[in-house]
């Protein structure tokens, strides 16, 4: 059959260049993360080799971060040559922040770069020195001293930061986050959300099972009908059934959970909607309990003890918890999986439950509005939407409770403080990685007690241990010796005791987490500041959009056995 | 340029100036410590075999590109890159219509001198043994599974057990959304591409009477745009989807279909993103994965530290990061039953009373299986061939015969398809 003969329809909804360049990352954030991206300046302050933080910067320049700043007093040597990409021959002799932030933002025409290459001992003293930026990244080595004074800057004005190290096979990154940071969009697996209350139905949900499912015991169903009744209405069905043979109890142990199922199975052998059912029954018939970090949001003293200043999210939270007091549950998220069923049946089910999550949601929504009476904030100071977005993703809303980044400072112990016990613990681990983070903390404690000014006379700056030609084994030994000396006080402090032979397994495997650092001299290799920079991006980047879930608070990558670590430390 | 003092002794191996590979010569001269002395002779051997290594880059997209900046800042100077798609990105506006190999490689080599990258604007299956024997080593950043499964077959099928040199270890990167995944194989040694195929199930198909008769989701209308209403109304154009008025009329008939059964949610990106089954991608994952890749390539051609892949030990690392960070590294078990690279036929449960016809449109969701043209015979009869439309004609009418009355319980059948060179053997087990 030929195309019929008709005006080619006009075109319309066609997404812009700029949606179409951006089409596969907007999937995933959605045109409110790109916002957010797109309204944040980012500061890296680069030390060292420089290259993670600048791949870093490559992954967020691609994606369209508003604007950034390389912090770098460096200038070009061969070495950079080698392992940054973005250098070139040219680039030898000139300032390497100038150089890297021409060619990054060669990349993305819509992104401003800037380069500062003044002395960043000089700079943290001006008063305004960072605050254009709306994130932070550091790398080391740093002068401790200088990276105090960075957070105490971003505690001040509450600035994502995040210090990294990558040296050779090694990297680990750590981020401060405010001390209540909540995400409301964490985009849980869809298969883990679904919740369809089948153990509580209201009034609508059980009439309309009750009418799909008319004939079927008395034989009287066409075959077509029976082959389509939803699934979620046959098990409702054979709920009640099961109810009324015992005593009013629905299915709970697993054994009576498949012995349920048997029965449903009864109902048909072949046909595909009993098949689901079948399949649906394990899964969905829990109670509607909400994960215990979500009831500790809800309990919370944010939550709880709520005053003028309280963010929107705590007003919701508050409301949200009064609303799981008064009904046993969360609102209703309202989505219905797809299922066989005809298009109208499917339809009226979608609404069954699109009708009760409005309710559920409007409930929440007025005791929001009557808390910022209280509070005596402007009406409508939480939004609409807002409120709606939080009731859908009520079982699945998260807060990372920001902690500050571990600083070293030379000639005192380092202290793991209420993480002492836990960070102990962490020693006989074997799929843990904290001796890695010990090592990292040994080369900073190194790098801090062999520091002198360049600015005074004779002044080397920053000393890497093992980045001179014969220095490798006397600095591994030194190194591993502090290492040593903060796996003991970390013991102490966590006033545990750990016997041998573990504690000379421990001893070992950080002796060689030292070794294997010492190794590289304090150099980056290509390969490993790509992938810390990919990993560092990606929390960048659920930082700034307040979407999926950011590490807590420390990643720490080995590459020799190629697996990652996070631990809070 | 001046470029005078390397920063350590290298010997004969290495070649000129090393002054810019300060940072990886210095660790390549130093015993690691979880190296030992026969594996790895610091200095001028793991820097030689950088230098001489040839590897091979199969994609030059997102995690390709990657990939060839990584190993070009690695050491390595000798690299070839595949891949068979023009750009259609708008990045870099002048390069639209290029192919992605040349210009991926024109990028990289004008940054890193003394790499040179050869690039083919084609398919992997126009090249034959000769041109995979001349790589060390082979990596893979693409999106397509059959892809992967033809390299996979080809290198296993090129293994010599006379000659090492035909041993080519593959590494493979993928990625979706925040989430990704590296592996090594060593074909016939460790677990292959198709032992671990069904990692990746295939998304099931809706079946064609939903999109027909009873649609329910704003994706059902669409594939019958796509499917049923296209093939109806515009026969003799060729669906072209990159092409906005063709997105656009499949956009309008689907959103008619929906208002007629009061379906939400149709818009012209869901439009978009069914039709061309678009995967969401970041940059920050492609850097993830694709520099794992490298790191291991690495790991492998200097012997620097341990590496993915060594029998027995951890080949595989699964990559999370919509929720916190989390890697799971371990070790895929090679197959027995594994078509490729194993010898014994794979159990295939089948139900006697189905058809054959049902068996062959399973054989394409089977997440084993993955087969969407395939030809199947026992050792006596041929039970039924997609192709050529001759031999299709002849066995259709089998389609319609139940499984009973053509496979006995525990007989073998080879299952073939255009796509591969291999033959799949199964065994049929009554369920």
């Amino acid at each position: 059959m030929a195309a019929p003969a008709e005006v080619p329809p006009p075109l319309q909804g066609i997404p812009t260049a700029k949606e179409k360049k951006y089409d596969r990352q907007l999937r995933l954030w959605g045109i409110n993360g790109q916002v957010a991206l797109e309204s944040t300046h980012i500061v890296l302050i680069n030390n060292g080799p420089g290259v993670t933080g600048v791949e870093t910067l490559k992954n967020l320049v691609l994606p369209n971060v508003g604007e950034f700043t390389i912090i770098d007093s460096a200038i070009v040597s061969e070495a950079d040559l080698g392992v940054n990409f973005f250098l070139e021959d040219a680039s030898l002799g000139k300032f390497r922040a100038v150089e890297a932030a021409r060619l990054l933002e060669e990349l993305n025409p819509g992104v401003k770069g800037h380069a500062v290459t003044e002395l960043l001992e000089t700079l943290i003293t001006q008063e305004k020195a960072l605050a254009d930026y709306n994130l932070i990244i550091v790398a080391a080595p740093i002068d401790p001293a200088i990276l105090a004074k960075i957070q105490a800057h971003s505690q001040q004005y509450r600035i994502p930061t995040f210090y990294l190290h990558s040296v050779g096979f090694f990297s680990s990154f750590s981020v401060y986050l405010p001390p209540t940071f909540p995400i409301v969009e964490t985009h849980p697996d869809p298969t883990s959300t679904t919740d369809l209350r089948l153990l509580k139905p209201w009034p609508a949900l059980s009439a309309f099972a009750k009418e799909k499912l008319k004939g079927l015991e008395e034989g009287t169903m066409a075959a077509h009908d029976k082959a389509h009744i939803p699934w979620l209405c046959l098990l409702l069905h054979y709920l009640e059934k099961w109810k009324q043979a015992h005593d009013g109890n629905v299915p709970e142990a697993f054994k009576e959970k498949t012995a349920f199922r048997d029965t449903v199975r009864a109902g048909d052998y072949n046909e595909e909607n009993f098949d689901e059912a079948c399949a649906a029954v394990l899964k969905s018939l829990n109670p509607p309990t909400p994960p215990s970090d979500v009831r500790d949001i809800l309990s919370a003293p944010e939550t709880q003890n709520l005053d003028k200043s309280s963010a929107p999210f705590w007003l919701i939270a508050n409301a949200i918890s009064k609303f799981y007091q008064e009904h046993g549950q969360l609102p209703l998220p309202g989505a219905v999986p797809d299922m066989k069923a005809v298009s109208a049946d499917y339809i009226i089910l979608q609404n069954i439950y699109k009708t009760k999550a409005r309710q559920d949601s409007a409930e929440v929504l007025a005791t929001v509005r009557e808390l910022e009476k209280q509070l005596g904030r402007p009406q409508n100071f939480v939004q609409d939407a807002e409120v709606e977005n939080f009731c859908k993703g009520a079982a699945h809303i998260h807060l990372v409770r920001g902690r500050s980044i571990q600083i070293v400072e030379a000639g005192k112990a380092i202290q793991f403080g209420d993480r002492a016990k836990a960070i102990a613990k962490e020693l006989t681990n074997d799929e843990s990685l904290i001796g890695l983070h010990i090592a990292f903390l040994a080369w900073d404690e190194f790098v801090a007690t062999h520091h002198t000014s360049s600015q005074v006379a004779g002044g080397q700056g920053l000393k890497v241990p093992g980045s001179g030609t014969d220095d490798f084994e006397a600095d591994a030994e030194k190194m591993t010796g502090i290492a040593h000396k903060i796996v003991d006080n970390l013991i102490k402090e966590a006033e545990t005791f750990v016997e041998d032979p573990e504690y000379s397994q421990i001893k070992e495997k950080i002796a060689k987490f030292c070794t294997e650092i010492l190794r590289a001299g304090g150099g980056e290799l290509h390969n490993i500041a790509s992938l810390t920079g990919g990993l560092l991006a990606q929390e960048v980047i659920k930082v700034i959009t307040r979407q999926y879930v950011p590490i807590d608070n420390t990643c720490l990558f080995d590459g020799v056995a190629s697996r990652t670590r996070v631990l809070r430390i | 340029m001046a470029a005078e003092v390397a920063a350590q002794p290298v010997n004969g191996t290495a070649t000129g100036s090393r002054a810019r590979w300060k940072h990886m010569d210095t660790l390549l001269s130093r015993p690691g410590a979880y190296t030992d002395e026969d594996d790895f002779a610091p200095g001028s051997v793991p820097i030689g075999n950088i230098e001489q290594s040839r590897i091979l880059v199969i994609g030059a997209g997102g995690l390709g590109c990657e990939i060839l900046k990584n190993l070009a800042l690695s050491g390595f100077k000798h690299i070839d890159v595949i891949d068979m798609d023009t750009i259609d990105f708008l990045f870099r506006e002048k390069d639209v219509g290029k192919a992605k190999a040349s210009v991926a490689a024109e990028f990289v080599m004008k940054r890193c001198p003394g790499c040179v990258i050869t690039p083919y604007a084609g398919k992997i299956q126009d090249k034959d043994e000769d041109y995979y024997m001349q790589f060390n080593l082979v990596i893979c950043g693409l999106d397509s599974i059959e892809a992967r499964r033809w390299i996979n077959a080809t290198l296993v099928g090129m293994v010599d057990m006379e000659n090492p040199d035909s041993l080519k270890p593959l590494i493979d990167g993928g990625t979706e959304g925040f989430k990704g995944q590296s592996r090594v194989i060593f074909p016939t040694m460790t677990s292959c591409i198709e032992c671990q195929l069904d990692m990746h199930a295939p998304r099931a198909a809706v079946p064609l009477c939903t999109l027909a008769t009873i649609p329910r989701q704003p994706q059902h209308c669409i594939e019958w745009a796509h499917i049923i209403k296209w093939e109806e109304e515009r026969k003799d154009l060729v669906l072209d989807t990159d092409d906005p008025e063709h997105i656009t009329w499949l956009y309008q008939k689907a959103l008619g279909r929906a208002k007629e059964f009061k379906i939400e949610g149709v818009t012209y990106s869901m439009t978009q993103g069914v039709v061309k089954n678009i995967i969401p991608a970041i940059a920050s994952t492609n850097a993830i994965v694709a520099a794992s890749c490298c790191n291991e390539a690495f790991k492998i051609v200097t012997s620097a530290a341990s590496f993915l892949g060594t029998p027995g030990e951890n080949n595989y690392m699964l990559y999370t990061g919509d929720a916190s960070i989390y890697t799971y590294t371990f070790e895929h078990q090679k197959k027995d039953d594994c078509p490729v690279c194993g010898n014994l036929p794979k159990d295939l449960f089948v139900n006697p009373e189905s058809t054959l016809g049902e068996l062959v449109e399973g054989l394409a969701e089977r997440p084993e299986a993955q087969l969407k043209k395939p030809n199947l015979r026992t050792e006596e009869k041929t039970l039924y061939y997609s192709s050529p439309a001759s031999l299709e004609e002849s066995t259709r009418p089998n389609l319609k015969r139940k499984i009973s009355e053509m496979l006995a319980d525990g007989e073998e059948f080879a299952v073939s398809d255009p796509a591969f060179e291999i033959n799949f053997r199964f065994i049929a087990r009554y369920a």
